[in-house]
């Protein structure tokens, strides 16, 4: 699909002990100077990304606020706002060199305290995620102004994979501390030290970013701006790539019914990189305390009923690739000798025989809801070929509509018998995919937690061992193996891994190059 | 209110009391409708903590009990309904904790783009409307009639997103003559004048698109209208006075023939100021339609009851405005105390 070189950035060694430092590499020849229009949708309520981490925020936000490292698409760790680190032989210490000079938008350096002051105070406080991972810091020290360094309870092992911009944005100390910071007037200025400040936004039209030439990295960033357009309309969408008037679709930008269309327009490439480190991943939830889906025997025969192949086809557009089990093929420590479920109705209804459910005259076994989830049409199909799909086997389903707070809080709250879900992995199991199936994770009223209901202290052994220890090869025995059991016991239906069609104006160079793409700063983005 | 100056001292007293006890009803209708707008935006299952927890990939008990917290969702209910009552009276219309603005301020930010493109393509239908309709009514039954009525139903029936997006394709995509999306050209340094023709050519195709569907009603009202008066007695009075056609047109028939436009025209301008959602969707405008959708997808109740509220209020001024043109067209409508 790609036909693009990407330029080959300088890798970290996997065993980060010994620290690197890095020197800025920099291909031949890139120009100075443009403008990259693009389009957000839809509009960020706004955009400091320690505050909201919806989509569209962490987009835009990502050019605004950096964090301590990037990462390649293979997730391997590079240098962001941290030249250089370290990690104690015992997991315990992490030590970060910063980069020298610095500074946020409003002139003044960005030093060791700001990072201590963002990653144990401001965001355990505002940011769930962050939360969740920086809570494990038992102390921080800042020895000087360019050195952190993090004492951690117990070891963690995918620390290191979580100081992203979408986990980790570095926010100003002097503007954020003793203040409540939700309510901060500078909110509206989203004041960060990435490469780009935000000099106006126009809402419900535009978001207008300039460069911040006070940016630590020698000549970068290479634009002058990046305008980011507000376009609620798919259709209009395409017409402005198909105008030219945009450079840049990201996510759901471009619907999938046009992507091969649109995939013929020379200017452009279309590629589903960029994504590695959210790894979407598409599954079928299936509220494991409703009859007959405690049954494991019922959810296996739901496996082999969906016809993925075909709904990857029509519904998809040949866009996804099919997931064969929690884990993503993208994130680490995933394990493909699992228990394939192919397609077969036959099987399907040899399975709910053996659990005795027979079909009635009408050829119904059993009738379950399915609630739609509302985040647009193309959900909308998937839930039709599923009825479709399911019905062969004599699975009934019937269609339920809401909106998304409706969706959410019925998900969130069990209230629900069948839903699609969407989640993200984030590089590592221990920080995206274990909180789905884990029993301590069963939280009422919490999306994105154990909403299936899913219990087996196996799996949470697994799971719990598998995060605390650092040895690799360790980690990777306890996941394969925990792999294996879910790939058997089916909690969820995995379908997809989610692809999201990039379409880059082919003068653009570097905009896909690390493991978050399109959230990435976009310093090295420039125009060949 | 001069002709409170004409009157009769005795009428003065009169109308001071008729206005005072028109506030004291309208700041109760105001009420009523905050009252039943609160009740009806909150009926809706889900919660605003939900949907920002929903779209933001991770979630806990913390964040969602300081969402809720922010929005005021942890009080009762008659509590919360107070508080927001309480701020109406002091026309506060409360603070978006989504967006970090006040609402007043985020209403104000989208008010003018949306007038502009619903003020220009209401004007435009109307008075295109009432000049049409009337040309199809004296010449029922002719050819023009025939096409004029014809074309009408065709707009009347088209979708309008339909008709925007097919517009789009023809002027922008095809012959690239007009911008196909937002309100002007970003990131341009121009004079004011430049500006404002740069806004006026983004505007030329939603307003087109807008203004069909208006067109097509006012076409159909005025025709019927017209037909409807032309047939009554004081229209064959005045020809037998021998009075020319065009003064009859003008003078008799337009005159009478014009309420129910007002009255259907006065009803849709409340409507004015909600937007098209559609419209600003397809073409990317950035108006307070596409800001109350969002409002009501995200459950951003401040920013929906504010929009409600000042919707509602000026739904009310537009009734007395529509009220005072009939006064001036019909005479037969006498000044109404309050009765």
């Amino acid at each position: 699909m790609n036909r693009r070189e990407f330029a080959k950035l300088m890798g970290v060694s996997a065993v980060a002990l010994s620290g690197i430092p890095l020197g800025i590499t920099r291909a031949a020849g890139q120009t100075k100077g443009g403008t990259l229009n693009t389009i957000i949708q839809p509009e960020p309520p706004i955009l400091v990304t320690a505050l909201n981490q919806q989509q569209p925020t962490l987009t835009l936000g990502g050019k605004i606020y950096e964090s301590l490292l990037r990462y390649g698409p293979d997730l391997k760790p590079m240098p962001g706002l941290a030249q250089s680190w370290e990690v104690s032989p015992d997991g315990l210490t992490y030590t970060f060199k910063l980069f020298p000079n610095i500074t946020f938008h409003d002139g003044k350096p960005l030093t060791s305290e700001d990072v201590v002051f963002s990653m144990t105070k401001m965001l355990p406080e505002t940011h769930a995620r962050a939360r969740a991972i920086y809570s494990r810091i038992e102390r921080a020290e800042t020895p000087d102004p360019l050195t952190v360094i993090f004492k951690l309870k117990a070891p963690f092992a995918p620390f290191l994979t979580a100081l992203d911009c979408t986990t980790g944005p570095i926010v100003p100390k002097h503007i954020y501390d003793g203040s409540d910071y939700r309510k901060n007037p500078a909110n509206a200025q989203a004041i960060g030290s990435g490469p780009f400040k935000l000099k106006e936004w126009v809402k419900g039209s535009h978001v207008h970013l300039v460069r911040h030439e006070g940016y630590y990295r020698k000549d970068e960033p290479y634009l002058d701006e990046v305008i980011y357009r507000v376009i609620p309309d798919a259709a209009s969408r395409s017409v402005a790539l198909e105008q030219g008037k945009i450079q840049l679709t990201q996510w759901n930008d471009i619907e999938f019914y046009d992507v091969a269309r649109l995939s013929k327009l020379p200017n452009y490439e279309m590629t589903t990189k960029g994504y590695e480190y959210f790894a979407p991943h598409q599954w079928l939830e299936l509220n494991n305390r409703v009859k007959p889906m405690d049954d494991k025997r019922f959810r296996q025969a739901i496996a082999h009923a969906l016809d993925l192949k075909s709904m990857a086809a029509r519904v998809y557009f040949g866009m996804p690739k099919i997931a064969t089990g929690p884990v993503s093929s993208k994130t680490r420590f995933y394990e493909k000798d699992v228990k394939r479920y192919d397609y077969s109705v036959e099987k399907a209804k040899a399975l709910l025989d053996e659990m005795g459910l027979k079909p009635g005259p009408d050829g119904k076994r059993v009738t379950l809801k399915y609630l739609i989830p509302p985040y647009g049409e193309v959900y909308q199909r998937a839930g039709e070929f599923i009825r479709q799909s399911l019905g062969r086997a004599g699975i009934d389903i019937q269609l339920e509509n809401t909106d998304v707070g409706g969706w959410a809080e019925k998900f969130s709250n069990w209230d629900y018998e069948i839903t699609g879900n969407l989640v993200y992995q984030y590089g590592d199991p221990a920080l995206g995919v274990s909180r789905t199936y884990i029993s301590s994770n069963i939280k009422k009223g919490i999306l994105f937690s154990n909403t299936a209901g899913y219990s087996n202290p196996e799996v949470d052994r697994l799971f719990d061992e598998a995060a605390s220890t650092i040895d690799e090869a360790k980690r990777q025995e306890l996941y394969s193996k925990v792999q294996k059991i879910l790939v058997e016991d089916v909690p969820v239906v995995w379908m997809f891994e989610a692809a999201y069609p990039t379409f880059i104006d082919k003068r653009l160079k570097n905009v896909t190059s690390t493991g978050v793409g399109v959230h990435e700063s976009f310093s090295s983005v420039y125009f060949g | 209110m001069s002709s409170a100056a004409i009157n009769k001292g005795g009428r003065a007293g009169a109308v001071a009391l008729a206005l005072a006890s028109w506030v004291v009803k309208f700041v109760a209708v105001v009420l009523v409708i905050a009252t039943f707008n609160f009740i009806l935006v909150h009926a809706a299952p889900g919660d605003p903590a939900q949907v920002i927890a929903g779209q933001s990939g991770a979630s806990d008990e913390k964040l969602l009990e300081q969402l809720r917290a922010e929005y005021g969702l942890d009080k009762p209910y008659p509590v919360q309904l107070a508080n927001y009552l309480g701020r109406v009276l002091t026309l506060d219309l409360g603070y978006s904790y989504r967006q970090q603005r006040t609402v007043a301020s985020l209403i104000l930010e989208r008010l003018p783009a949306t007038l502009l493109l619903t003020a220009t393509a209401f004007i435009l239908a109307l008075i295109s409307g009432i000049f049409l309709g009337t040309l199809a009514g004296i010449r029922a039954g002719k050819w023009s009639d025939t096409l004029l009525t014809i074309v009408s139903l065709l707009l009347y029936a088209t979708p309008v997103f339909w008709l925007g997006l097919m517009l789009v394709l023809l002027f922008a995509v095809e012959l690239d003559w007009l911008p196909a999306f937002g309100y002007a050209t970003i990131g341009v340094q121009m004079t004011t004048f430049e500006r404002m023709l740069d806004i006026g050519k983004h505007m030329i195709l939603p307003v087109v698109s807008l203004a069909a569907v208006y067109l097509a009603i006012y076409t159909r009202l005025m025709r019927s209208s017209v037909l409807d008066v032309t047939h009554q007695d004081f229209i064959k009075t005045a020809k037998a006075k021998g009075l020319k056609q065009g003064a009859i047109i003008i003078r008799h028939i337009l005159r009478n023939a014009m309420l129910p436009i007002v009255t259907v025209a006065g009803m849709q301008a409340g409507a004015l100021v909600g937007g098209a959602v559609v419209i600003e969707t397809v073409f990317a405008w950035p108006g307070l339609g596409r800001l109350i959708y969002d409002a009501l997808l995200q459950r951003d109740y401040p920013v929906l009851l504010g929009v409600f509220l000042v919707m509602s209020v000026i739904v009310i001024a537009l009734n007395l405005l529509t009220d005072a043109i009939y006064r001036m067209i019909d005479p037969r409508v006498s000044v109404r105390a309050a009765s």
